[in-house]
């Protein structure tokens, strides 16, 4: 079936300033992606998923510029004993980046994965990507899978010692970046991912994660505070019986963010956690959208989304838990909620059962509210002046999300910037 | 200490005037109670005091030694050394009691421009006051008020005000949802703070409380104003007899 020309014609002209990688055993994962791509088209603002987020930016030929920001506050992650690869507008950065080898892990450049005939990363290279289409497209992802050239193959084996570092650095104006990331998770291994930086003018990312019986990954993120990045990145994780996926993202400022999560929970007793907390002042626009598929017996999946929106921000949470016949004993938790600083920002909620399966416990909430009066007058009337009140109601707003996160270190340590947003806002 | 004449207010969303001109003065290390029946204006005048919004002042004036508490925000007055132990103490989910207490010391601190308390010298003094008040390190862990007891919130206001040791303490009813045990408890509390430099405004419906905190002097207040002084056998007086009488005799 032939797209209409009011996709065709905007996908074209983006995949005109785009080179397929040929050669190697993921070109043909490349070409399946791009055809996928063209039969779908690029996503356009009268599309269902889209409703709430413009994607021009997104699509567009060329990215805007966005301006290289200066960090005045402790990198995150700074003092975390950590393994760090180092990417700059999207390219792998081997001065910056530590020595790839540490126990328990194998690490390749997808670049140097390309030129190979066989590697085990071609079992997963789109191929997650291109289940996570159905039954909602997600061209964007299809985009990274056909002309990522860089980007990292982490092959998890047995328990590394410290967290996989990926560091993104934004240093050019104009840099639009597609990277490419798949992760494996094998029987019983155990891995922390830890994500940061601003990346790009704009950013194209997906990461595809198998996650093998018995397995662990934990993912926290922080996307960087350059103010005009944009970014649509997608997460697609697998999972097999007993494994465990607990995934933590902070975003403080960026002018469009959209960060899918696309979940699927094969083997039975798997565990699946995605949260985030971001908070928005004036022109910020940031979408969650998670899509978790509940494919086996007495699976836990918990999505725990909290917003902080100020001056016209606006935050889009789309999140549905899809449970497949015969996936029963599903436990399935979802809320999401904004805490809006004035009058002027906007919080667009889409939160969404689907189920098939007869015995399972399911619930989903979403709020939208404003300080609490009666705490911040609580608070004023002991002292504590009425900025410093407001930051420690907000704070205590985005706990719960923060709560999520496992290891105290790494939530307090997201914790100190969204301080350093609070205060450097008051 | 702190001195209200002819203090008019009215509520700010609709036009309704509840203090109809009260005339109260509290003396350094005095307890003066105010008792009345419900919708006097009892807690009106409390949340006025400490700044709380939706009520506007229309006449009148309210000072604390000598300095005009109206027109400050409530944080500068709580700086000002005013406390109030709300009748119905706030929730705050996710913020920690002892982060809430250390917050409010230094913040006080910082207001009248004294160093902030040292980590070690407050967990000391935090300990040594919660100790007194049967609150243990739990109840100084869990957030603020959520999931504590009619008892243990009182409790915690007390806590507080032994903390940011205030000049002028005005207790809400705070016996309202106190079994007797907790109420002594409390009395007790309030008690160890009495001293000359300090004054306290106590407002119940019930004379029980003031048999542990011995008042010097008591107001019965009716619709907006102080009706009647006297000393502490006025509270037994509405004990025995109800309002009704001092009310008829008034009018």
């Amino acid at each position: 079936m032939a797209l209409p020309d009011l996709k065709q014609d905007p996908t074209e002209a983006r995949l005109a300033r785009l080179t397929l990688p040929e050669g190697g055993c993921l070109a043909p994962a490349r070409q399946e992606a791009l055809a996928r791509l063209r039969a779908m088209g690029l996503p356009q603002r009268r599309d269902e998923y889209w409703k709430f987020t413009r994607p021009d930016a997104l699509i567009q030929p060329d990215p805007i510029p966005a301006s290289v920001g200066v960090l005045d506050e402790t990198p995150i992650f700074d003092a975390i004993d950590r393994l760090k690869i180092v990417f700059v507008d999207g390219v792998f950065d081997p001065e910056a980046s530590d020595d790839l080898t540490l126990e328990g892990v194998q690490i390749d450049r997808i670049a140097d994965i390309c030129g190979k005939d066989i590697h085990w990363t071609k079992d997963i290279f789109g191929v997650l990507e291109a289940r996570g289409q159905t039954p909602v497209a997600r061209p964007l992802a299809a985009l990274s899978t056909a002309f990522a050239t860089d980007g990292v193959a982490i092959h998890v084996t047995g328990k590394p010692a410290k967290p996989i570092s990926l560091i993104y650095r934004h240093e050019n104006e104009t840099s639009d970046v597609l990277l490419h990331h798949v992760i494996r998770v094998d029987p019983g291994a155990v891995a922390t991912i830890l994500e940061n930086g601003p990346a790009a003018a704009r950013l194209n990312k997906v990461t595809e994660i198998d996650i093998a019986d018995g397995g662990t990954l934990h993912h926290v993120r922080a996307q960087g505070r350059d103010h005009e990045r944009r970014a649509a990145t997608h997460m697609f994780t697998r999972m097999g019986e007993g494994s465990v996926y607990k995934s933590f993202t902070l975003t403080v400022n960026g002018v469009l963010t959209r960060n899918e999560q696309v979940v699927e929970l094969t083997g039975d007793n798997a565990i699946a956690h995605v949260a985030g907390a971001c908070v928005g002042d004036g022109d910020f626009h940031h979408d969650d959208t998670v899509f978790i598929t509940h494919d086996a017996q007495n699976c836990e999946s918990r999505q725990v989304f909290k917003k902080v929106l100020r001056n016209g921000a606006v935050g889009v949470f789309q999140g549905k838990i899809l449970v497949k016949p015969g996936a029963q004993k599903t436990d399935g938790y979802q809320i999401s909620q904004s805490l809006m600083l004035d009058d002027d920002s906007q919080f667009l909620a889409k939160p969404e059962l689907e189920i098939y399966a007869d015995d399972v416990a399911c619930s989903h909430g979403s709020t939208s509210g404003a300080i609490d009066e009666e705490g911040l007058f609580y608070l004023r009337s002991r002292g504590v002046p009425k900025g410093e009140a407001t930051d420690l109601l907000t704070q205590a707003f985005l706990a719960e999300a923060l709560d999520e996160i496992e290891d105290k270190t790494l939530s307090e340590d997201l914790l100190e910037r969204l301080r350093g947003w609070l205060t450097r806002r008051r | 200490m702190l001195e209200i004449k002819n203090l008019h207010v009215q509520l700010k969303e609709e036009d309704k005037q509840i203090l109809k001109g009260v005339d109260l003065t509290v003396e350094p290390g005095k307890v003066h109670a105010i008792m009345g029946p419900n919708g006097s204006g009892k807690s009106t005048l409390s949340y006025v005091l400490a700044g709380r919004e939706g009520y506007e002042v229309t006449e009148g004036s309210a000072t604390l030694n000598g300095v005009s508490l109206l027109d400050m925000e409530p944080e500068a007055r709580a700086a000002a050394g005013l406390f109030l132990a709300f009748q119905y103490p706030v929730e705050i989910p996710g913020v920690g009691n002892m982060t809430f207490l250390r917050t409010a010391v230094n913040a006080q601190r910082k207001a009248r421009g004294e160093d902030e308390m040292s980590a070690t010298d407050f967990l000391k003094l935090v300990r040594e006051r919660a100790k007194a008040l049967k609150i243990d390190a739990d109840m100084l862990k869990r957030p603020v008020n959520v999931g504590f007891s009619g008892g243990e919130k009182k409790r915690n206001e007390i806590l507080q005000m032994a903390m940011l040791e205030p000049k002028m303490c005005i207790l809400d009813e705070t016996d309202s949802g106190l079994d007797v045990d907790a109420m002594k408890l409390v009395a007790d509390g309030v008690n160890a703070l009495r001293d000359e430099g300090r004054g306290f405004l106590v407002i119940t419906h019930y004379q029980r409380l003031l048999d542990h905190i011995k008042p010097d002097v008591v107001h019965i207040m009716a619709a907006g104003r102080i009706i009647k002084t006297g000393g502490p056998e006025l509270a037994l007086e509405v004990e025995t007899n109800g309002y009704a009488d001092i009310l008829n005799e008034v009018a």
